[in-house]
């Protein structure tokens, strides 16, 4: 048993120090409770209905999110917006379909089934209209940066005047925790920038937690059954193995040796 | 391997096993005599054989939804974590997978080294060992690929081009690796199906590995020859069933830990970028299970002599049997080797660290030193070591572990000298 607890201890050392390295990296983010960490770690509904709201509002105009459907915003563990809800958002787009019988291609509503609509047709228009850089797409996005929800979260309010000496060309600005401190993205939110249905404060701040969870939720769609999942698997494996370890006491009890 | 005159019970049981002798074999796997010494460190061929099991079929059940082209990789991987039921628990335990398979081939590893288990009469088992390990890096590396993120392209990118370093046929054999003149559709293609393959035949040599195994039987913490069966033994059935069980509990609680509640943190967030050519990340690192051999390759200032140096990081192992001169198997009667098995230990941690760090000012400078100290214990250290050492008293059963003085000693050192 000796060794095991040895075992343990290198396998926390190791990931301890990988964090460690992490978080030495860059300028410390910004903090906030997010409600999705932790064992039970769920969404915040209203937040990610609020999130959608901003992301749909300001943040697609340039960012596509290719790899989510309409219908991911009815689905349980999401937003969970109605159904009626989901099919009226997914109506307000246009969406191109076809060819028909005729070979043209024409547009219609969106259905539940659409994935989300694209700002640009392809990644050069999208880099023409934001003068040279690509917008990525937000699917995967809090995945897709080291400092995930943390990172995205303190960027979304890292905006700020660039220190004596630094010099920015045009349509290039200074953001505290971006990576080398120059980002193409204009400052995207400002207080009061989306009117919330619910009634709350639409500060930066708010904004930022609020589609930064939504971002989340895309990446993760399934994080709620996972981390459900994950706690009845454990506790499962933990009785599991109480229950072999004195079986195993028990046969060893036959030969004089420790086990 | 006294169980080879089992006769089955039933009639049709002989009728069956005098055609084709399964019975006998399950017999044998049952009956075979283990020493009863053995501590946890031992559970991890169960352990391993576990992880092979588990990759083979998750990976099978992701080859119906994953698509091997350039173009549709990467959805193809979203598609799986979003739409295809279980998806994302299926690919969690895939790619967490690995890491836990190469967490617990290290320690095995390790455990060979600390009790001399590559020694005669094992070395075949050892270097069966060493070929299970190679195939499993060339496993995990294709595997890597597949998800066509940033990092699988750019870790393809530099891992094939290290070929180019061989002289003369060099850019040759890095053109028909790709399958063209870059990374691309038909380098992932032709992972895909190697990465499908590869598990085969770890599953083939993993078979002669326990045969290998059940020819001398297991080392002991001891390391010392033991009559077989005899009061120094248990069956395998129950005792080191349950025992490989409780352990393997343990491991996949904490396999249940990664996949559940962090399914990310080993791996590097640059992959959930979709490939680009055009792009090169910042840093090209490849997973935490291959940084030591990064920083030995990366350590060499030479193309081709940093192949050579990683190559031969792993290679050098194969020989380790020989290299080791030292009689007593266990580093429990070995005072010196003991600290420098822990120094060894210490420079591969080392090693793995300044791997994911930029090739760079002290990094490089730690990389060099400890590339040639992990060359200097296995070339200069272990055959001196063999001869200067003063062992310290070997028991002569493992019924009688604490028995010291100079008659065992001698009787000892004359078993061990017979084996040779």
């Amino acid at each position: 048993m000796k060794n095991l607890y040895k075992f343990f201890s290198i396998i926390i050392i190791i990931i301890a120090s990988n964090s460690y390295s992490f978080a030495a990296e860059k300028a410390e983010y910004l903090k906030t409770d997010w409600s999705f960490k932790g064992l039970f770690g769920k969404f915040d509904r209203a937040s990610l209905q609020r999130g959608y709201q901003v992301y749909t509002e300001v943040c697609a105009s340039c960012h596509s999110m290719k790899y989510l459907s309409y219908r991911n915003l009815a689905e349980q563990g999401g937003p969970e917006f109605s159904e009626a809800q989901a099919k009226a958002i997914a109506a307000s787009f246009e969406v191109t379909d076809g060819p028909n019988s005729d070979g043209e291609m024409f547009t219609r509503p969106g259905k539940l089934s659409d994935k989300f609509v694209m700002p640009y047709e392809n990644v050069k228009a999208a880099q023409a209209a934001n003068g040279g850089a690509y917008p990525p797409d937000m699917s995967v996005l809090v995945k897709a940066r080291g400092g995930g929800v943390d990172y995205i979260y303190s960027l979304l309010q890292g905006y700020e005047e660039a220190p004596v000496g630094v010099t920015l060309d045009d349509g290039v600005y200074y953001n505290k925790y971006m990576y080398g401190n120059k980002i193409r993205m204009a400052a995207p939110l400002s207080d009061g920038l989306v009117e919330y249905g619910d009634g709350t404060n639409a500060t930066v701040e708010q904004m930022s937690k609020d589609v930064t969870t939504f971002l989340m939720w895309s990446a993760e769609p399934h994080l709620e059954s996972r981390h459900q999942m994950g706690f009845k698997a454990i506790v499962y494996l933990i009785i599991l193995t109480v229950l072999v370890y004195f079986s195993m006491k028990k046969i060893w009890s036959r030969v004089e040796s420790e086990v | 391997m006294s169980d080879h005159d089992y006769r089955p019970k039933s009639k049709v049981g002989q009728w069956f096993n005098d055609r084709l002798p399964l019975l006998t074999l399950a017999n044998h796997l049952t009956d075979y005599p283990t020493p009863k010494n053995l501590n946890y460190w031992w559970t991890f061929g169960g352990i391993l054989t576990f992880c092979l099991i588990t990759q083979i079929v998750t990976g099978l059940t992701l080859a119906m939804h994953y698509i091997a082209h350039a173009d549709m990789a990467f959805e193809s991987v979203e598609h799986i974590m979003r739409d295809v039921n279980y998806g994302w628990l299926i690919r969690y335990i895939h790619a967490n997978g690995a890491s836990m398979f190469f967490l617990a081939v290290y320690i095995h590893i390790f455990r060979s080294l600390f009790y001399g288990s590559y020694k005669s009469p094992r070395e075949i088992i050892w270097i069966l060992g060493i070929i299970i390990y190679l195939l499993m890096m060339a496993a995990a590396f294709m595997g890597y690929v597949l998800p066509w993120g940033q990092m699988s392209f750019w870790g393809a990118t530099v891992i094939t081009n290290l070929f180019s370093a061989i002289p003369l046929v060099g850019e040759g054999i890095v053109t028909w690796l790709w399958g063209g003149y870059s990374v691309d559709n038909p380098t992932l293609t032709r992972f895909f199906t190697l990465h499908y393959l590869i598990p085969f035949l770890i599953l083939g040599l993993v078979v002669l590995h326990i045969w290998a195994l059940h020819v001398p039987g297991n080392n002991n913490p001891v390391g010392i020859d033991i009559k077989k069966p005899s009061k120094d033994t248990v069956p395998f059935h129950p005792y080191i069933v349950i025992k490989d069980g409780f352990a393997l509990l343990m491991f996949m609680i904490v396999f249940a830990f990664f996949v559940f509640y962090a399914p990310n943190i080993l791996g590097h967030a640059d992959n959930y970028i979709e490939a680009n050519p055009m792009v090169t990340p910042a840093h090209i690192v490849p997973e935490w299970y291959l940084l030591p051999f990064y920083a030995i390759l990366r350590s060499v200032p030479d193309k081709l002599l940093g192949v050579v140096a990683m190559l031969s990081a792993i290679l050098i192992l194969a020989v380790l049997p020989w290299l080791d001169t030292s009689k007593i198997r266990s580093a429990v009667f070995r005072p010196l080797y003991k600290q420098f098995y822990w120094i060894l230990v210490a420079d591969v941690l080392i090693l793995g660290y300044v791997g994911a760090m930029p090739a760079e000012g002290l990094y490089l400078l730690i990389a060099r030193v400890a590339t040639a100290y992990y060359f200097l214990h296995f070339l200069v250290i272990l055959p001196v070591l063999g001869f200067k050492e003063k062992t310290l008293p070997v028991p002569l059963s493992i019924t009688e572990p604490v028995l010291g003085g100079s008659p065992n000693l001698a009787a000892a050192r004359n078993k061990e000298s017979k084996i040779e």
